[in-house]
């Protein structure tokens, strides 16, 4: 996932060529927030009444969807995403310390960003590397058998 | 030099893309498969040696010298592993053997065989082969996978869809994911017979976000399908009409449950329906739909291949046929291991997976995800099979195994299932929505010393399963009861030592 400059907001040209690209699908409102991800890293609320519009609902509707998945967000996140798993399998693997001494190291809590705006800590619930665990996700990149140094190192590859 | 080496996400995910890249500066013929499923083996490179494979893991770049030279210490033949030798690939017999995306090479290893079959025969022909064959749904449900087909072919309606559950979120589990890396087409061509059986002609998989590399090759697979008129107005050619699509969920748990992949799917909040109406007869945008598993559909091609009665032939019981095991957690040898129905758990643990990677002593084994009960080693002698394990007090579910060794607090365990059910519910039922959130309290409390709130628990926990509407907030209560049955010192209240 590349990152983009979510500095400014993104124009209503911009949000109504993504809208129109998927318009045609059956259900098409998912694959409309993921290309609204996509291409401005977050769902900008701009956007909101536009997709309305665009598949005949309310915006009460759309804003539900929106806040109902983990995946879309409403402001923008750090310049990078690491998802570090919390599930069973990880956990049997000592998740959950390798979690708690990343955060702390990091200085922020899960859903927090470093200070320098660098890196945003989500957990996830299973990358299906269940035999490999930890587990961690960086952008769209996966990676396993995660230690401390190793999960720092990949952190520090990011920019935090 | 004809190397195979694995671009699988486990293997990508331990170095599998760097040792590519390594072996691309040399003069070596390089073929990405999918995985053999071995995935302590991963990144595993596989050396092409008069004819036979021989497997070199897990490789490094530093490595790659030596792999080139032939002094690198390896495993000998990959099939003569014994853990690969040992299984019934059904299922997953391509996976790891052929490039995912050579459609040739897919056909050459028995690929489409099934779906020509299927397009000889009438729809009500292909549903009885279903019928036939015994398999159940894999998603954890095991509902007769023939019998929902049928109740899809005979519903009358002018447009009709297969949905496909890729939304794969049970931790411990990763079969869907390596079929659909390893083998897609065998997915699309399980979801073309099923066109075929119960005449619909669209089909989605619905496929979770946290899979990218999944969603590559599904999609990837999806246009070669397409290109070469697999997919299409007409299946090979000669079939009736059918296409589909490949969309993304949104990290919500709960969309694995059908009825939520459905709303999900149109673009709704994720929140489950209640049933009836069956979603194979009121589904996708209110018309008859069959929901299975990846699995249960990337097993269709080889029951159409081999014949419903060689399918049925494997297993136990009412479990027919193969399942592929996830094998997961704290485990030695990890990995997909496709078995017929019938292996006792302990067998699996202590003699396929051998034991903990960290030596200690095995503590539980959760089976079944986030939602399956905890076994101890005394109940290691359950056969692995649905009604088995629901006789035991647990479920098979997808059937990952999570391994836990002496370490394991299992009331850190069950708390745990209890925020993760509050964490995913999707807010429809009461049991569920509150009820995970008490239940967190609770067994604080209980952590705390409170010896009372066990019985509350209890409660609690029977208010759950008899009042959800789906399985998220109904199966909560099996991982949380049987840690603290099975587990009771590690609900004695005395947490301040262990912390």
């Amino acid at each position: 996932m590349q990152a983009n400059s979510p500095a400014s907001a993104p124009d209503l040209g911009a949000i109504q060529e993504v809208i129109e690209a998927y318009t045609h699908l059956e259900g098409p409102l998912l694959p409309i927030l993921h290309a609204m991800m996509e291409a401005f890293d977050h769902v900008p609320e701009d956007a909101v009444q536009p997709i309305a519009d665009a598949l005949n609902i309310g915006r009460a509707e759309v804003h539900g969807v929106i806040s109902f998945y983990h995946d879309f967000r409403t402001l923008p996140a750090g310049r990078h995403i690491v998802k570090i798993c919390r599930a069973e399998a990880c956990q049997a693997l000592g998740a959950n310390g390798l979690a708690d001494a990343v955060l702390t190291r990091l200085g922020t809590s899960w859903h927090g960003t470093t200070p320098n705006g660098a890196v945003t800590i989500e957990p996830v619930y299973c990358l299906g590397l269940c035999a490999n665990g930890p587990a961690a996700m960086i952008g769209d990149k996966v990676v396993g058998a995660l230690d401390e140094a190793k999960l720092e190192r990949v952190i520090s590859e990011a920019g935090a | 030099m004809k190397i195979y080496l694995s671009q699988d996400a486990v293997a990508r995910a331990l170095g599998a893309d760097e040792v590519a890249a390594e072996l691309a500066r040399h003069d070596v013929e390089l073929i990405r498969v999918g995985s053999r499923g071995m995935t302590w083996l991963e990144p595993l490179a596989e050396v092409e040696i008069d004819g036979v494979r021989h497997a070199f893991g897990p490789v490094t770049v530093s490595d790659v010298p030596a792999l080139l030279a032939g002094t690198l210490d390896g495993h000998g033949p990959t099939e003569e592993i014994p853990f690969f030798a040992n299984q019934t690939r059904l299922t997953f017999q391509r996976c790891g053997v052929i490039d995912p995306l050579d459609l040739d090479a897919y056909r050459a290893h028995g690929g489409l065989t099934g779906l020509e079959r299927a397009l000889d025969m009438d729809g009500l022909g292909v549903v009885e082969e279903a019928k036939a064959s015994g398999l159940r749904g894999r998603g954890g449900a095991g509902f007769p996978t023939g019998i929902k087909w049928e109740t899809v072919a005979k519903a009358e309606a002018d447009q009709k869809y297969i949905v496909c559950n890729a939304d794969e979120g049970d931790s411990g589990t990763f079969a869907d994911r390596m079929i659909m890396e390893g083998d897609p087409f065998s997915l699309i061509e399980g979801m073309a017979i099923a066109g075929v059986g119960v005449g619909a002609t669209k089909g989605y998989v619905y496929l979770r976000s946290e899979y990218p590399d999944a969603i590559r090759v599904m999609k990837a697979a999806v246009e070669v399908a397409r290109a070469n008129g697999l997919l299409g107005a007409s299946l090979l050619g000669k079939g009736p009409a059918f296409d589909m699509e490949i969309r993304v969920g949104a990290g919500a748990y709960v969309c694995g449950e059908e009825t939520s992949l459905l709303n999900s799917l149109e673009g709704k909040r994720g929140v489950v329906r209640a049933k009836p109406p069956l979603p194979a007869l009121e589904g996708f945008l209110g018309k008859p739909t069959v929901v299975n598993n990846v699995i249960s559909l990337a097993t269709i091609p080889v029951i159409f291949e081999k014949g419903a009665a060689h399918y049925a032939n494997f297993g136990l019981g009412r479990s027919k046929g193969t399942i592929p095991l996830q094998i997961a957690g704290n485990v030695k040898y990890g990995g997909l291991y496709e078995i017929a129905f019938g292996l006792p758990l302990g067998e699996i643990v202590n003699d396929i997976a051998g034991g903990t990677r960290s030596g200690q002593p095995v503590k539980a084994v959760q089976v079944g995800g986030p939602l399956g009960a905890y076994f101890a080693p005394h109940q290691f002698d359950t056969p692995f099979g649905y009604e088995e394990f629901d006789g035991a007090g647990g479920l098979i579910g997808h059937a990952g195994l999570t391994v836990f060794d002496d370490t394991a607090d299992m009331l850190g365990m069950a708390r745990f299932a209890m925020e993760f059910c509050a964490v995913e519910s999707c807010g429809k039922c009461t049991p569920c929505r509150i009820g995970a959130v008490r239940g967190v309290e609770t067994i604080d409390r209980i952590a705390a010393g409170d010896m009372a709130a066990k019985e509350l628990l209890t409660d609690l926990c029977e208010t759950m399963t008899d009042g959800s509407l789906c399985a998220l907030g109904g199966f909560t209560p099996y991982p949380v009861m049987s840690a603290m049955t099975l587990f009771p010192e590690d609900f004695a209240g005395a947490r301040e030592a262990a912390e």
